[in-house]
């Protein structure tokens, strides 16, 4: 399926399995992400998609009864060892939440943040990244002007935008997408779907969306999950006009889920 | 099958209305009584020389309330240095570091029982622990007695607070790749901060009152408060006490309705501030 020419493999998975305290949401995983490309994973509520995610920053290691068995190897690298620097690991991937989260700052400060926590730049410097990463997450022109004005003031699709320049000033590799356009209304949703197709020009893109129109416009595979299986994985027009899995038929022309 | 009388319902109905209308009204009224008993009596002892001038000793003409005011306020501030910081950090530990295990819990219950101990035993406490052992009484003691009251409050409120910021906020800035500690104080911190604010503001507001706790501790005193560590320091609450109770002078029973005056009227200005500013937090 994949093109062996053009096409990398940034991340892999292999055999995964997730558990939250004795619930078990992810059943051996083995899932191959190429490097700049969107991959959107879709399925029903519950059957392991943010999981999946939230597994790859290791963000879920905040729960104290979450658990996780297998191997994510991205560039040569095990990342669920205990070895692995999980700060460094956070700053290559960037994530991007359901409801945006601006922190209780300046839009300035907010783009900033990610970029003085991993980087000692000087004044000059910071302006000069903080505008890229706006102008990258195509807010710049909405924002210069309040870029003194606090976070939270903006609206729904802008405060998301806002969180997309703030993970891309740390200088991620890969940025994890956990249904960013959910809370967004119609507009904002259709600027930030055309900017994840800027982005993947220079980042790998992983999109969780409960949206199959949008999964079908904006990403080039697809994977189907259901009950922590992957059912199938494909590119998304082989998934969207002739799936090989009947499961994965019924899904999408919503006769379940 | 018998209906059950409809009259019987209705009749009962307005019963227990006119009750509760009834308890709340004697409730108010209560608290408006109060309020003009301590205005009537206390204005009149309000004057430009109660607020500059110190206590005299009895018998002496003149004199306000000047340094028991500073007092107050020099106790009041040391209570809040000594009890903000740690309140603050294991409101954050219980929060942020430990939510649920046999040591937090511990806490949790540790505190909600510190904040039933009724005041005076925390005075009696520190003059056991303070005055006792180094022979004099001081505003420093009065202090560390009100910082103990304070204390479990500030650790409670500051945990509640911090436990009303979403999840996804803590999660975002982690997934930046900032570590635990910086994300706790740069953002989670930051978001709770009008929260925070609050629990300390209500924390002053509940010893601002106390006068047991400092009748062991600070006493009370005719000069200025500036021997804070060494020597007993005038107070609102204290002269209050020994105006109204031991003085036979008419002028020092109406000072005292003024130096009331004063205190009800801070506190109920702290108070008010409080609950605006919790209301505005949750957007009403």
């Amino acid at each position: 399926m994949f093109d062996q020419e053009k096409d990398k493999v940034k991340i892999y998975s292999r055999n995964l399995n997730f558990y939250y305290g004795s619930h078990q949401a992810l059943f051996d995983n083995n899932l191959d992400i190429l490097e700049q490309r969107v991959t959107a994973i879709i399925g029903p509520s519950g059957c392991g998609k943010s999981t999946y995610l939230r597994c790859l920053n290791r963000i879920f290691e905040l729960y104290r009864e979450q658990r996780i068995e297998g191997e994510i190897i991205i560039d040569n690298e095990n990342i669920l060892d205990k070895s692995v620097d999980v700060l460094e690991l956070r700053r290559k991937i960037g994530m991007i939440f359901q409801k945006p989260t601006p922190f209780p700052m300046s839009v300035f400060d907010n783009v900033a943040y990610g970029l003085k926590l991993h980087f000692k730049p000087n004044r000059k410097e910071t302006a000069e990244r903080v505008e890229k990463a706006l102008r990258q997450a195509s807010l710049w022109d909405e924002v210069k002007d309040k870029l003194k004005r606090n976070g939270m003031a903006l609206s729904g699709g802008q405060q998301q935008r806002l969180c997309i320049a703030r993970a891309i000033a740390a200088e991620p590799e890969i940025l994890l997408m956990d249904e960013p356009t959910s809370a967004i209304d119609p507009v904002g949703t259709l600027k930030i779907e055309d900017l994840i197709d800027e982005l993947k020009n220079k980042f790998t893109i992983i999109i969780v969306t409960h949206n199959m129109q949008q999964a079908a416009r904006i990403s080039d595979y697809t994977a189907f999950f259901y009950k922590g299986q992957i059912i199938e994985y494909n590119r998304t027009e082989k998934i969207f006009t002739k799936p090989d899995e009947k499961q994965t038929e019924d899904y999408i022309t919503g006769r379940f889920g | 099958m018998k209906r059950r009388g409809i009259l019987f319902r209705k009749t009962l109905n307005t019963a227990v209305k006119f009750c509760s209308i009834f308890c709340v009204a004697a409730a108010v009224a209560t608290l408006v009584w109060i309020l003009y008993t301590v205005f009537r009596s206390g204005l009149q002892a309000l004057s430009w020389s109660f607020f500059v001038e110190p206590t005299k000793p009895y018998g002496i003409e003149g004199g306000g309330i000047a340094n028991a005011l500073l007092g107050t306020l020099f106790i009041t501030v040391g209570a809040v240095i000594l009890s903000v910081p740690p309140g603050l950090l294991g409101g954050i530990y219980l929060s942020e570091f430990d939510r649920d295990s046999k040591l937090s819990r511990t806490i949790r219950f540790s505190a909600n029982v510190m904040m039933g101990i009724p005041s005076i035993l925390c005075g009696l406490f520190v003059y056991a622990l303070l005055v006792y052992n180094t022979k004099h009484f001081s505003g420093l003691a009065g202090s560390l007695a009100l910082a103990v009251i304070m204390f479990p409050v500030v650790l409670r409120t500051s945990e509640d607070m911090l436990r009303m910021v979403p999840n996804s906020l803590r999660e975002s800035a982690l997934a930046l790749g900032t570590p635990r500690w910086i994300a706790v104080f740069t953002i989670v911190c930051r978001a709770a901060r009008n929260g925070l604010l609050t629990g300390v503001l209500l924390a002053i507001a509940r010893v601002g009152g106390e006068t047991a706790p400092l009748l062991f501790t600070a006493l009370w005193s005719d000069d200025w408060p500036f021997s804070f560590f060494s020597e007993p320091t005038a107070n609102l609450t204290v002269t209050i006490n020994e105006y109204a109770t031991n003085s036979p002078f008419e002028v020092m029973h109406t000072r005292a309705w003024g130096a009331a005056l004063i205190i009800c009227i801070a506190i109920l200005a702290l108070n008010i501030f409080c609950r605006s500013i919790l209301n505005y937090k949750r957007g009403n």
